[in-house]
């Protein structure tokens, strides 16, 4: 469990050395197994909590727990990020070897296994995401959606209990957003690993178990995607999109209450209307 | 355009060259420049252009791609020749105007000419016939002994590395700027070189700052990726010293004595 507890984090920004409080007082709670979506405008402090909880950044105050290990401590560093892997934005900007499983292979390296280990492991983590049959390929020959898997393999070789992603699909077209989010499922549902997606695509939030909508620093909203997407009005407040079947079922609601306002799917609504 | 360059490009092959250890090529290649400027007369040159040719065969890399690769140096090998056949003094054998032809001269140009595109073969064979990660590998294994004199060993090879893994992202980034800017009416093609030099500016800043956004972004991935220096770091691929290498190690030293033999001749 990756235990959150009144995290604040400030950074000095500019010349001005102006305060800036990334985070505010954040507290949460991440079980192991489950799949948790962080949705938040830009700059609402996402990405910061993200780093926080792998120790890239520290807390300025409150802590932060993994698997009762608290980040703050240095000795542990490592354990941490081999426990808690992150997947990045940008595709490009986290592959470091000249070929696909030189990369895969890259953090096993750092953390000193033996070759015929590595070797087995960058084997099993292609399998997991369809890859195998690029190993000896050069990054800059893939597209964007196997960029992020191959990105993905790198960090489960590591055989983390969570993965972060931080906007894992920001960059890539459909097909290749697609690819991610099935991966990701995937990891979440066969291997139990636990994902924390960072996002800004309601349909990729819809997915998770639990809905965690951050503004300002802080958690303004909590809760299963049902309940969080049926606050059609306050999530507009927050400059979110929603999702648009549940803001036709907000809409219907007002004329036709046995309409409810927790449906997310088309399928859904078909049965509603049409039952 | 930009992605033609070939220079450095590693060929797949089965070859014994293929196979050797990337120490052994590296040092090879090392004694073989060595061998190259200790001969000094037509006996221990004409024996160099053999043995080249016999690497040629021996890496099994097909003789019309491997002769593409020389391309890029001709205008240098050219500049070269023509300089030391005008500008070395001798035995005057023809002169016009200033412009003089001298014994000496024609055999300077001839043996540096030769050097030159002997050099550049030898050093592409090199980098067909091994992989960039087995090169780098090869220089950080061979650099390591003076790591105690400060040599910064693994960085260097690591810094190489993603040398290499970016360079075509960032070719590839550089044609997209210059087709947004000369979708803008930017031109690169025309004027003087000043013109032009001026012209590369407005492509240079944004392609730094991205490089810039790049690095600082690839080594927090790095890091949560418990990337912390060489310190007990393991490979996938270890470098293994075999027979072959050894064999080949001591060819290429009897190649130099040989060459060194030449000279008394």
């Amino acid at each position: 469990m990756i235990k959150v507890d009144g995290l604040t984090h400030i950074f000095y920004s500019g010349s001005q050395k102006k305060e800036v409080k990334a985070l505010n007082n954040v507290s949460l709670e991440i079980r192991e197994g489950e799949h948790i979506a962080v949705l938040g405008h830009n700059g609402c402090g996402k990405s910061t909590l993200a780093k926080h909880l792998n120790a890239l950044l520290l807390p300025t105050e409150g802590k932060v727990q993994v698997d009762d290990v608290d980040t703050a401590n240095e000795a542990d560093l490592w354990a941490i990020r081999q426990k808690v892997g992150m997947v990045f934005q940008n595709p490009d900007n986290q592959l470091v070897a000249t070929t696909v499983e030189e990369d895969v292979a890259f953090g096993l390296e750092n953390i000193g296994l033996e070759s015929e280990l590595i070797r087995q492991r960058v084997d099993e983590a292609l399998a997991c995401v369809g890859m195998t049959q690029f190993r000896d390929k050069a990054p800059h020959l893939l597209s964007g959606g196997q960029k992020q898997r191959l990105a993905i393999a790198g960090v489960i070789a590591m055989r983390p209990k969570y993965i972060i992603f931080d906007e894992p699909t920001a960059m890539l077209d459909p097909s290749g957003r697609q690819e991610v989010i099935r991966t990701m499922q995937q990891l979440n549902r066969e291997e139990n690993i636990t994902i924390v997606n960072i996002t800004h695509f309601m349909e990729e939030a819809v997915l998770a178990d639990r809905v965690v909508v951050m503004d300002g620093g802080r958690i303004v909203l909590e809760g299963n995607p049902k309940e969080v997407f049926s606050q059609v009005d306050y999530l507009k407040q927050m400059h979110l999109d929603v999702p648009p079947i549940a803001e036709l079922a907000g809409l219907l609601h007002s004329e036709r209450p046995d309409i409810t306002t927790d449906i997310l799917t088309i399928e859904e609504m078909v049965a509603k209307l049409c039952p | 355009m930009l992605k033609d360059i070939t220079i450095g490009q590693y060929l797949v092959g089965n070859s014994f060259l293929h196979k050797l250890d990337p120490r052994t090529k590296i040092i090879g290649v090392l004694l073989y420049m060595i061998a190259l400027f200790t001969v000094n007369n037509f006996i221990g040159m004409g024996a160099m252009i053999v043995v080249s040719a016999f690497f040629v065969l021996l890496s099994q890399i097909p003789l019309n791609y491997f002769l593409k690769g020389l391309k890029p140096i001709v205008l240098i090998v050219m500049l070269t020749v023509v300089l030391q056949i005008f500008m070395t003094p001798g035995e005057v054998l023809w002169q016009w105007g200033f412009l003089k032809i001298t014994d000496m001269g024609l055999r300077q140009a001839g043996f540096m000419g030769t050097r030159l595109v002997l050099l550049v073969s030898i050093t592409s064979i090199l980098t067909l016939t091994t992989t960039p990660i087995a090169l780098t590998d090869g220089i950080e294994s061979l650099l390591k002994p003076f790591q105690k004199i400060g040599v910064p060993a693994h960085e260097l090879a690591m810094m190489m590395t993603i040398a290499l893994r970016f360079i075509p992202t960032l070719i590839e980034e550089t044609e997209k700027i210059m087709q947004a800017q000369a979708a803008r009416g930017a031109d690169f093609e025309s004027g003087n070189l000043m013109e032009r030099g001026k012209a590369m500016i407005p492509l240079l800043v944004p392609l730094f700052l991205s490089a810039f956004k790049r690095a600082d972004e690839l080594a927090i991935a790095m890091e949560a990726r418990c990337y912390h220096g060489g310190e007990n770091r393991t490979r996938l691929k270890p470098l293994q010293y075999t027979a072959k290498d050894r064999v080949a190690l001591l060819a290429l030293l009897l190649m130099l004595a040989l060459a060194w033999a030449t000279r008394m001749v």
